[in-house]
């Protein structure tokens, strides 16, 4: 029997993971897969929960987040394609459109 | 040790050192590969947990749709040149690091001792909740209306991905 | 059977939607016939469907007659609930159907008048918003909703007058004479404010009913509600152009002469009467009050009548003949005859209405030439317009049978018998004044000799604007008919409609034996006033013009002052506009507002701009350092769920 604990830690460890590599890593791209991480991180949580509380809420939830990740994939991956065509550049040092 | 436990034990090495090589390797498609390996390894997490449609779900969507995007945007960049970038390790790095065991070690701390979780087995029920006939079922009920308005987002997603992807942007800088 | 009592929000809907489709589109309709014929039935549905309340009433129980409409909730705040909800009883049914077809009446008369201006579709958007925001007036249930139909008017109003804002007007240009109507308003409003804050304050409600309940339980003389009347009344002064804030309606003549018609003689400026009569109950617990709004009315009343005797410009003249109209009616609302100023309110309607819109007639085929010695013998040239301005005159004159003579006899006998010998015998000479410079005009206007340009080849009016002076005239001529006093044999059963309404404020008038002999006297008093009047009015403006002319060269001290209206617009300026001028331009401009205010707001502001020079740098515009923080703070989060 594998307590539920053992699941949220693990979620946790990826989390954190990913955002080691968001804070450390300059390639957009490697950026955004770690941005993935982490919300693969919260799905487990998520699922965790709905399996030990016997509550499909949960998965709801997952499903959801998936559809939203797949969203944000597409719009964010166009996003660095025409940062590219401009800069002929992803790292993201060197990208500082935030500036006003 | 049960079986259980030694799926579950092989499960979690397995994926937690492909979330370490997605961070630490150097090529970009080397990571996006070891992304692969982690959501096949939390896809049989999810058969673990009895979460059967989720665990199919996953894999379609996330390993066969957006890392194949991804996999697709990294050779269009040709990125040849982008692995001279100059990811130097430098004392902000070493920061973040430390920023985010502390992070992690917070975690541990609240799900440890501040609010442990009761040892209990799997929810009976939950063999039944993972299907696709039970979560279907509330989809189309509970979650209509959610779901109605995730079309709206992924048509938003889709068109403003094409626009981004085909205009041509003028940037001052 | 159908309840056209449902059907009350569509009175209020029709001229709005008038509104919104002239004002929106209406630069794009080209035809003027199509934008006239959409304003006129905004005005005469509702004017159709007040008919058909008015009938239901007429045919239901007379303690049945009062019905509140409410449409939805408008301000839910605290204790503060007010409803766009209205009151339909006899008195603002009989409101409603004075401001819709009196009017309907002017909106057909403008298609004609306004025939090839510019902007054509302006003009019938305005009047339409002003008939709304009138119908909100008079229909209101609550003085909130009234305050919103009162500054709509007033917002009419101003842009009426200067809807010619290109032109000269006098000395000065209509834009100047609509910013003197507006300014003077608000004092009056201002009044009307404070008097809702002290509603509000002491009667916790602003609903009429309400109100008039719970005021009713207080003493007769009680301080607050003297304080409430008064302030009440300087609202009413300034919208019904009373001393002492009457200075803005003469010049309100700037505007289009249908405007004039319509706002400044039918129904805005009644709106005064009407707010009077609507809270009767509260004005007639308060005895100074009342004095005061009968002293300032028949003080108005001869005042403006002098005023008007020498006026040269057609439309002042009857500007000064309305100030000096409602008069009368404060003065009947001053002696508590509040059902005789709603009838002297509906006839004057009707014949000030028709006045104006005659003098309209004449402007029109003069091109627009507005002084009365310019004119003469046109009574060849203009039949029709001659026919009905002479009915109105003598309507206005009291020459019985026709309406004014009904309405303005139970004002003067209501004076006379409630009030005391000195209203009657000033309202006496008011209407001797009356008739003189109503007759001078006739005179003037239409016979004796043609001073005006012999290029101009003056031509009746298209029938679009005879019509409603023919309609108008018929109503002046009959329209005394439904209040015949008791005296004359009939049952005077407009007051008697009226009973229900002014219940409460005739319980507390002083009995008073109908003494019939007194009646006839007072009667016959008065016409023959007036008729001696019409006899010295054609002795000096048509036999013998001369003769006024030495009459005006004999008092030429007296004659000046009348002339400059007793300097009152001078004395205005000297007393209140050049000091507050000289204040605001060195005091307020040059010190407070350079100094204080601008430099509050410029020195708040450097310090802001020091204060993001310095936060700026946090700024990079690099996501990563965004990200680094953003995980500092929720470590930082979790550290504090920790400990």
């Amino acid at each position: 029997m594998i307590p539920l604990n053992y699941y949220l830690l693990f979620a946790a460890f990826l989390f954190s993971v990913g955002v080691v590599g968001v804070l450390i890593r300059r390639n957009a791209i490697i950026v955004f897969m770690c941005i993935e991480l982490m919300l693969n991180s919260v799905n487990l949580t998520f699922i965790a929960f709905s399996a030990f509380m016997g509550n499909a809420i949960g998965q709801m939830f997952v499903f959801f987040v998936m559809t939203v990740a797949a969203a944000e994939a597409a719009v964010g991956l166009a996003i660095i394609i025409a940062l590219f065509r401009n800069k002929k550049t992803i790292n993201i040092d060197q990208i500082n459109l935030l500036k006003w | 040790m049960t079986f259980e436990e030694i799926v579950f034990w092989s499960l979690v090495l397995v994926s937690g050192f492909a979330a370490l090589m997605v961070v630490i390797s150097r090529s970009p498609i080397a990571s996006a590969l070891y992304l692969i390996l982690n959501f096949f390894c939390l896809a049989g997490l999810y058969l673990t947990l009895n979460a059967q449609f989720i665990a199919v779900v996953h894999i379609i969507v996330y390993a066969g749709a957006i890392m194949v995007l991804f996999l697709f945007v990294i050779m269009l960049l040709n990125l040849q040149d982008e692995t001279k970038l100059r990811e130097r390790m430098n004392w902000k790095s070493f920061a973040a690091i430390a920023l985010s065991i502390l992070f992690l070690i917070e975690l541990f701390y609240i799900f440890i001792i501040k609010t442990p979780t009761p040892k209990i087995p799997i929810h009976p029920s939950s063999k039944e909740i993972g299907t696709v006939e039970y979560l279907g079922k509330i989809l189309f009920t509970e979650f209509l209306f959610p779901f109605e308005l995730t079309s709206i987002l992924l048509i938003a997603a889709i068109i403003g991905a094409v626009v981004l992807a085909k205009k041509k942007f003028e940037l001052t800088d | 059977m159908v309840n056209y009592i449902n059907y009350t929000s569509l009175i209020l809907i029709f001229p709005l939607i008038g509104f919104l489709i002239n004002g929106v589109f209406g630069s794009k309709l080209k035809s003027e016939k199509l934008i006239g014929s959409i304003s006129v039935l905004g005005v005469s549905i509702p004017f159709f469907i007040s008919s058909l309340i008015l009938i239901q009433m007429l045919s239901s129980n007379i303690d049945e007659r009062l019905y509140i409409v409410n449409l939805f909730s408008w301000i839910d705040v605290g204790s503060l609930k007010i409803n766009v909800s209205y009151l339909i009883d006899e008195l603002s049914i009989i409101m409603t159907l004075i401001v819709t077809g009196v009017g309907a009446l002017i909106h057909i008369y403008a298609i004609g008048y306004m025939h090839g201006d510019k902007s054509f579709w302006r003009f019938f958007a305005y009047l339409n918003l002003f008939i709304f925001a009138m119908l909100n007036l008079v229909l209101a249930d609550n003085f909130l909703l009234m305050f919103l139909g009162w500054e709509g008017v007033g917002l009419c109003s101003y842009l009426l007058i200067g809807f010619w804002y290109d032109r000269n007007f006098d000395k000065s240009t209509t834009a100047d004479a609509a910013k003197k109507a507006f300014i003077v308003n608000r004092i009056g409003d201002f009044g009307f404010l404070i008097a809702l804050f002290l509603i509000f304050t002491n009667f916790g409600s602003l609903e009429f009913v309400d109100v008039i309940t719970q005021a009713s339980v207080l003493q007769s003389g009680d301080e607050l509600l003297t304080a409430i009347t008064l302030l009440l009344f300087l609202g009413a002064t300034g919208k019904s152009a009373q001393i002492p804030l009457f200075v803005w309606l003469p010049d309100a003549m700037a505007g289009p002469t249908p405007v004039s018609a319509l706002i400044h003689a039918a129904t805005m400026v009644t709106a005064g009467v009407y707010l009077l009569a609507r809270t009767s109950a509260i004005f007639i617990l308060a005895p100074f009050t009342m004095n005061v709004v009968a002293i300032i009315g028949i003080t108005t009343a001869i005042f403006a009548g002098t005023i008007g005797l020498v006026q040269n410009d057609i439309k002042k003249v009857l500007a000064y003949s309305t100030i000096s109209q409602l008069g009368y009616m404060f003065l009947a609302c001053g002696v508590g005859a509040f059902s005789a100023a709603i009838f002297h309110l509906m006839t004057h309607a009707f014949f000030k209405a028709l006045l104006f819109l005659a003098a309209g007639s004449v402007i029109h085929a003069l091109h627009h030439e507005q002084d009365i010695y310019k004119m003469g013998g046109l009574k060849k040239y203009l039949p029709i317009t001659f026919f009905t301005f002479l009915i109105a005159a003598l309507a206005i004159s009291g020459i019985p049978p026709l309406s004014g003579f009904f309405s303005k006899d139970e004002i003067l006998y209501k004076a006379f018998s409630f009030g005391s010998f000195w209203y009657w015998f000033f309202g006496f000479i008011g209407a001797g004044l009356t008739t003189l410079y109503m007759m001078r005009l006739v005179y003037l206007t239409f016979y004796g000799n043609e001073n005006f340009d012999d290029s101009i080849k003056p031509h009746e009016s298209p029938k679009v604007m005879t019509i409603p002076l023919i309609v108008l005239a018929i109503l002046s001529a009959i329209g005394g008919l439904i209040g015949i006093p008791h005296a004359l044999g009939g049952t005077n059963y407009f007051e008697e409609f009226l009973e229900p309404v002014f219940k409460t404020s005739n319980s507390q008038l002083p009995f008073v034996f109908e003494n019939i002999t007194t009646e006839y006297l007072l009667m016959a008093l008065s016409v023959a006033i007036s008729i001696c009047a019409i006899w010295y009015a054609r002795n000096l403006f048509l036999q013998n013009l001369k003769k006024s002319e030495l009459i005006k060269n004999k008092f030429s001290s007296a004659h000046n002052i009348l002339v400059n209206k007793y300097f009152v617009d001078e004395f205005y300026e000297k007393i209140f506009i050049n000091p507050i001028k000289k204040l605001s331009d060195s005091f307020l401009w040059k010190w407070f507002d350079i100094k204080i205010i601008d430099g509050l707001i410029n020195n708040s502001a450097k310090f802001i701009q020091y204060l993001s020079s310095v936060l700026v740098k946090v700024q990079t515009g690099v996501t990563e350092n965004y990200v680094q923080i953003f995980v500092l703070g929720v470590t930082l989060i979790l550290l504090k769920i920790i400990l």
